[in-house]
């Protein structure tokens, strides 16, 4: 991988390089966007900041209480689901992040969360604890984590994306409303996130897991910054990726894979397009709910200019519904989108990650093929030299051919572990997707059912008012 | 296209205490719609003597009715009348150009998305269709209900006349004329407007009308967006239903089944979203702009009762200057009575004219509003039965 890497940079000039980006635009600007470390806006380099208890921009309850203009909690969970895990052991552990609070200043303020755990697994020494993050402290536990387990075929769940523009705002102390959202939405995006990690398995066990979740202090993430040479190194290897992948033939020997993927591609599109929807559908609610409360003004107005005494007062008690109706469509545009349309994104950036575990054992398999390859021409240079009859030559020949021998049989042993372990994954992330769809959606059509419910009160009380216009 | 059973849920949202006896009666019975015009049938029942039939039809266009609504306000008998106001000009522009776009978008959507879209916009078509000819009907029904004008002889020529009126549009040049008078109107109405009324019965009548008119023009935009934006949700509703139903018939998983209940869903409550965003523009956006055009047509009436009072107090000004010179006493003086009784006449109608309207304008809105909040509750609650049994069938599976 790194003798490729480094023939890729040697080979490249900028010029190329750019051009290589372009063309690729389709494929990696879309990964780009929503694969979470690959996405490099530009952060000021700071040194560790001072943490002066600065009054919160917005005071949001913690998880566990949840009201009902934050962010839903999708994942909670049964005895019976817990039990239920293939390996056995008891999955008693739940996650909330809390408690945005802005430290420092200007541009280089950032946001703290709070990350609490609740848990009766033994591995953590307490049953109860928080500790306080950053986003950068996210990307750098997936950083992490991809780094140790994605090349062996697991599906590490993608940190949330970066926002320049949202995270200035919020640095440059505009406390509007879409700060806040912007914040609340970055609240919830991190908690699905560690609620996805904490559930698989294998990354449970994993100590860099443990120390994001335990330790009170955590050595800053400085590999997410943008243009530090980790970021560039990241930008070059997708390039490089995105090369290879197109030059790669693999045979497949096995069907299993070759379906796997193509029904992945489909769900892909299939998501997107979902989502473009759902985000139609968020942005016309937002629109609704704005015309609406215009409308409930002007019709005030009307009443108020109305000279016939009955017909005003309805009119003013249909402008009084109509701000009701407002409110009712702010709160289901709110369910809209982090319900269904967060759902929707987070599974299109998984499904990245799924694709890109099966890329990781395409190359395993090229691996291993060029290892077969190599020892083959070893094995030809030594019945050369057997040939010409060169005695020290020979030795050195048939060193190498074991040398060769071995790194085929470790290419064969990995490449049939990355494929085991993918069959594994494959299959705890169908159930896992099953459930998720279900249980949002359900508690999705629930926020409808409430909504119509208000929506028929709202009206009831209106009925007769409107009879007893004389 | 063609559309037999007239809608007659407009008619009677506007049309509330007009009494339609068995003297006269007058309804549109079928309108065809062709590439840039539309035919209406105008049917007419009458026991009256000025007819040739008891009961007969024509065919008119919109022009024509453009043509009897300008005879009544050129009409200066009928100055002291609110004139009921000309039906909107029929405008298909808007739905023809979608309905455009989507036959040209048809490579790029699955089959059931381009029937899905196209039924949907063939519906819009219709709506817009039926209400062009209830507002034409409510415009006919309202001379036909009203005790002079019906009398008006280019009405019974409109209704009876089996030929074409030859009533063309008006030219570029006609328009123009039309801008300037409009503005000079306008100019005058605003100096007009500054001579105060001794009479408290109007001086109420014009502040009052002045504001509500204004007022009733913003609800009325307001209203209209408020239904737009009501309709685009629907819309999405739709597209998420396509799109699901896709991720139902690929899927692999046992998921299937539900994608497929949850896609259903979202095609029926999407139909309930689109029926209450219909509703409410006919019940309150349509109301509103038609109110907007009959307080347009009241503040018409205040004006040339302001103008004719100006006309009088000015005939008794010559007539005392004549008196004072002592030349020309003959002309000022029948002049000045001439002012007089044209004042007098519509200062009378005018006062009826406006108790009316507030009579027709409190009914109409009680019974649009009381027809808003049913409407409302029938689709919150059909919209309620539909999520729950979906999500029992959907709570039972899992």
């Amino acid at each position: 991988m790194v003798q490729n890497l480094q023939k890729l940079c040697s080979m490249m000039t900028e010029k190329i390089f750019l051009q290589i980006i372009n063309s690729l635009r389709a494929e990696a600007t879309e990964e780009v966007s929503l694969d979470s470390p690959e996405r490099e806006p530009i952060l000021s380099s700071e040194p560790s900041p001072a943490v002066t208890p600065v009054t919160p921009t917005t005071l949001i309850a913690p998880r566990i209480e949840s009201k009902s203009l934050s962010a839903p909690v999708i994942f909670d969970r049964s005895r019976e689901e817990i039990e239920e895990e293939a390996n056995g052991d008891v999955f008693d552990i739940e996650i909330g992040v809390s408690d945005p609070e802005k430290v420092g200043d200007g541009m280089n303020a950032y946001m703290a969360y709070r990350v609490t755990t609740k848990t009766s697994l033994s591995m953590f020494s307490k049953s109860e604890f928080s500790v306080k993050r950053r986003f950068s402290d996210f990307l750098g536990l997936h950083s992490k984590l991809a780094s140790k387990y994605l090349h062996v075929g697991y599906i590490v769940p993608p940190a949330p994306e970066k926002s320049i523009v949202g995270m200035t705002k919020v640095k440059v102390g505009k406390e509007d409303s879409s700060s806040t959202e912007f914040v609340e939405k970055r609240r919830a995006a991190l908690e699905r996130y560690l609620q996805r990690t904490v559930k698989h398995p294998t990354l449970l066990q994993d100590p860099d897991l443990r120390q994001f979740l335990e330790s009170s202090e955590l050595p800053r993430a400085v590999n997410t910054q943008a243009l530090s040479g980790a970021g560039i190194l990241r930008m070059v290897n997708k390039a490089a990726d995105a090369v290879n992948k197109m030059t790669i033939k693999m045979n497949e020997s096995d069907a299993w894979f070759e379906e796997k993927q193509q029904q992945f591609e489909n769900l892909d599109q299939q998501l997107r397009k979902l989502h473009a929807s759902v985000e139609a559908l968020v942005c016309h609610r937002k629109e609704l709910s704005a015309n609406t409360a215009a409308f409930a003004k002007s019709a005030a107005m009307l009443g108020n200019s109305e000279d016939h005494t009955a017909l005003s007062r309805a009119l003013s008690q249909l402008a009084e519904v109509e701000e009701k109706i407002d409110q009712l469509h702010q709160e289901q545009a709110f369910a809209d989108f982090y319900m269904f349309s967060e759902l929707l994104s987070d599974y299109i950036r998984l499904i990245a990650a799924v694709k890109g575990v099966f890329d990781h054992r395409m190359k395993c398999w090229q691996k291993w093929e060029d290892a077969q390859i190599t020892l083959l021409k070893k094995r030809e240079t030594e019945a050369k030299m057997m040939v010409a009859n060169k005695p020290d030559k020979i030795q050195q020949a048939k060193n190498e051919i074991r040398e060769w021998e071995a790194k085929v049989q470790q290419g064969e042993r990995d490449f049939e572990q990355i494929s085991k372990t993918i069959r594994k994954e494959v299959g705890r992330f169908e159930k896992e997707r099953v459930k998720d769809f279900k249980t949002v959606i359900i508690k999705y059509l629930e926020s409808l059912v409430q909504t119509q419910q208000q929506l028929i009160k709202y009206w009831e009380a209106f009925l007769p008012e409107a009879k007893a216009i004389a | 296209m063609r559309d037999t059973s007239v809608s007659r849920l407009l008619l009677k949202a506007i049309n509330v205490d007009l009494q339609s006896d068995a003297a006269l009666q007058v309804d549109i019975s079928d309108a065809l719609s062709e590439r840039d015009k539309v035919k209406f049938t105008v049917h007419t029942k009458s026991s009256l003597p000025n007819f040739k039939q008891n009961e007969f039809s024509v065919v008119r266009q919109h022009e024509e009715f453009i043509w009897l609504h300008d005879s009544f306000i050129e009409n200066e008998d009928y100055a002291g009348y609110i004139i009921p106001p000309a039906p909107p000009r029929p405008d298909f522009d808007a739905s023809r150009e979608k309905l455009q776009k989507l036959g040209e978008g048809e490579g790029s959507m699955t089959k059931e998305e381009f029937t899905k879209m196209k039924q949907e916009l063939e519906a819009e078509y219709l709506a817009i269709f039926k209400k062009t000819v209830a507002m034409h009907e409510v415009f006919l029904c309202r001379v036909a209900a009203h005790p002079i004008l019906r009398k008006d002889l280019n009405f019974h020529v409109f209704l009876e006349y089996n030929q074409d009126l030859s009533v063309r549009g008006k030219n570029k040049k006609e328009k123009l004329e039309d801008f300037f008078k409009n503005m000079v109107k306008s100019a005058d109405g605003v100096i007009v407007s500054g001579v105060k009324d001794v009479d408290d019965f109007f001086e109420h009548e014009r502040t009052f009308l002045l504001e509500y008119h204004n007022r009733v023009k913003d609800a009325s935009a307001k209203s209209d967006r408020m239904t737009r934006s009501h309709k685009s949700a629907a819309d999405d509703y739709n597209r998420i239903g396509s799109s699901l139903y896709a991720l139902g018939t690929q899927d692999s998983t046992d998921i299937c089944k539900f994608f497929l209940k949850v896609s259903e869903l979202f095609d029926k409550t999407r139909k309930i979203e689109a029926r209450v965003s219909a509703d409410e523009d006919l019940k309150l956006s349509d109301l509103l702009k038609y109110y907007l055009r009959e307080s347009q047509a009241a503040k018409d009436l205040l004006y040339r009762r302001s103008r004719s009072l100006v006309d009088y107090e000015n005939a008794n000004k010559a007539l005392d200057k004549a008196r004072a010179k002592n030349k020309d006493v003959l002309q000022a003086e029948t002049s000045q009575q001439l002012c007089c009784q044209k004042f007098e006449k519509i200062s009378e109608s005018a006062k009826q004219e406006l108790i009316d309207f507030k009579t027709r304008r409190v009914a109409a809105f009680r019974k649009n509003l009381v027809e808003l909040a049913e409407l409302e509750l029938k689709h919150a609650k059909g919209n309620l039965q539909l999520l729950q049994n979906c999500l029992a069938v959907l709570n039972g599976d899992t």
